[in-house]
């Protein structure tokens, strides 16, 4: 058994992490959230602002990460429309684009009668340049924004008329998967402009921006944990969503999470426990 | 001729915006060199897309190991971009519906849209998903406890693993509370010993205070190599000589 163990093919390994994933997943197991201080900054943030503020969506990230940050996105929208704060969404990245149309589905299916394009939302979409897109449109969005992603021209759409630049934004909401992304929105819009900032962002991207709270960024959302404390904070205020799934999609990934995160502390153990046996039984390794 | 122009663009264009960031009269000079740059990077994708195809076709034309895959990037590539431009089934804008070409190409329905939800979104999921399955082999793998820092890395992974999900709350919530009651009278007096707030701690000061010297250090070394690139001594930013 022993022997079975230290010449381990990986394959059972990703075979284990297959299993105690999928079955979570298949049972539907999830698992109440306590939202954190740092979660309840983020809560407050958008929720103490005046019905009918600006907000600037910025959401910079694709597919590969999409699972881990759709659901804080998601929640995003949600809470924002709740409070009929108008939106930009504006995108650095260029396969971002679709995930943008996404949450503006959510505007239209679930908050449809109570937000039209173009009075309450816009979707300015993608323009190359990165960081260089901010230190433009922090001073003038329609030198690079002409228009919207439908082609209509900024001036032409109710809500965007009067806007010279981001300056006039409340509050910049970005969910980020890395550059141009979070760090990008803080250095050159949030920090020089002192327009407040929220975040969310992939667990690996987390530990990078901390420094940055609470002066430049006004909270922060780290993984699909903080999705989902995000998700209970919301459902907590507005128990109305508790009526809608959708709403629930990160504290529905917790269940899976925490049993992977049980099976590689299991794995840690055990790795160590055949190092130290071979360690006492003399093997060289 | 051909080292000297760029190094005199790139050092007229940097000093052009760190002086718009002190000068108020220089701002709008800094504001069009940041446009010429977004511009610029537009074409940046038209030059990535040409490079990316030169070196894909020399390699299936010198057959290089690997070739196969440069035929599949090549396909992959070619079928993308002629779909994408092409916009195939996109119907016209509704502010523009007599002009056949002004629908949005990533309109829902059209063929380009069809690729990125079948192809692209999956494909990209699967290969981050992929992570998990490599970190659990690593973890059984390399994670030991071989020396002090070893042990430190170790215990930090497990607090912060537990302390992450559910089983943080779990495993200590409770406990914690009832000892608080009946050692101190207080269930939230060893409320700092719950992992979910052992983690909060770990993210909050240890870590925040080490990414801040990194950050310091970072910004230290990037004005140091701009001033080096802008003064032209460090000049690999052109590329070879030849």
């Amino acid at each position: 058994m022993g022997n079975f163990f230290t010449n381990l093919d990986r394959r059972w390994i990703f075979l284990g992490m297959a299993v105690v994933v999928a079955i979570p997943m298949l049972q539907g197991l999830s698992f109440p959230e306590e939202p954190s201080e740092m979660v309840r900054d983020v809560f407050k943030a958008v929720d103490e602002l005046p019905d009918g503020s600006n907000i600037l969506m910025a959401y910079d990230y694709d597919p590969a990460t999409k699972g881990e940050l759709e659901p804080m996105a998601a929640t995003f929208t949600r809470h924002c429309a709740k409070k009929k704060h108008k939106l930009y969404f504006i995108t650095l990245w260029p396969a971002a684009v679709p995930m943008l149309r996404q949450n503006i589905d959510i505007l239209e299916n679930e908050f449809g009668n109570d937000y039209t394009y173009g009075e309450n939302y816009v979707n300015l979409g993608f323009r190359p340049g990165s960081e260089g897109v901010i230190k433009v449109v922090v001073t003038d969005l329609k030198d690079l924004f002409a228009n919207d992603v439908n082609g209509e021209a900024l001036q032409d759409i109710p809500m965007t008329r009067n806007i010279k630049n981001i300056q006039q934004m409340d509050l910049i909401v970005n969910v980020s998967a890395g550059t141009p992304g979070a760090k990008e929105w803080v250095q050159y819009a949030a920090s020089k402009y002192q327009i407040k900032m929220v975040a969310g962002v992939t667990g690996v991207g987390a530990p990078a921006l901390y420094p940055y709270v609470p002066n430049q960024l006004t909270g922060l959302l780290g993984a699909i944990k903080a999705a989902a404390e995000y998700e209970q904070a919301v459902s907590e205020a507005y128990p109305e969503f508790n009526d809608n799934p959708a709403t629930k999609e990160a504290l529905r990934r917790m269940g899976p999470q925490l049993i992977a995160h049980l099976y590689i502390v299991a794995l840690i153990i055990l790795g160590n426990v055949i190092h130290f046996t071979e360690k006492k039984r003399g093997v060289p390794r | 001729m051909k080292r000297t122009i760029p190094l005199l663009i790139a050092a007229a264009t940097g000093f052009m915006l760190i002086l718009s960031e002190f000068i108020p009269l220089t701002q709008s000079w800094g504001r069009k060199v940041m446009i010429w740059f977004d511009i610029l990077a537009a074409f940046a994708f038209v030059l990535g897309g040409a490079n990316l195809l030169k070196i894909h076709l020399q390699k299936i034309s010198n057959r290089r190991v690997g070739w196969g895959y440069s035929v599949i990037t090549v396909v992959a590539f070619t079928i993308t971009m002629v779909i994408g431009l092409g916009k195939f089934g996109v119907t016209p804008s509704e502010a523009f519906p007599d002009f056949a070409w002004s629908g949005d190409y990533l309109q829902e329905g059209s063929g380009f849209d069809w690729m990125y939800q079948h192809i692209y979104l999956p494909l990209a999921s699967t290969m981050f998903a992929l992570l998990a399955f490599y970190i659990a082999s690593a973890a059984f793998r390399a994670f030991r406890a071989k020396n002090t820092e070893a042990i430190i890395l170790l215990t930090t992974a497990f607090i912060v693993l537990l302390g992450r999900t559910y089983a943080g709350i779990w495993l200590t919530a409770e406990p914690l509370a009832w000892l608080g009651q009946n050692l101190f009278g207080d269930a939230q007096a060893l409320a700092m010993f719950r992992l979910d707030v052992i983690v909060d701690n770990i993210m909050s000061i240890f870590n925040m205070a080490g990414n801040r010297a990194i950050m310091i250090g970072i910004a230290l070394g990037i004005v140091a190599l701009s001033l080096k690139v802008l003064l032209g001594v460090d000049r690999s930013y052109l590329g070879s000589e030849e």
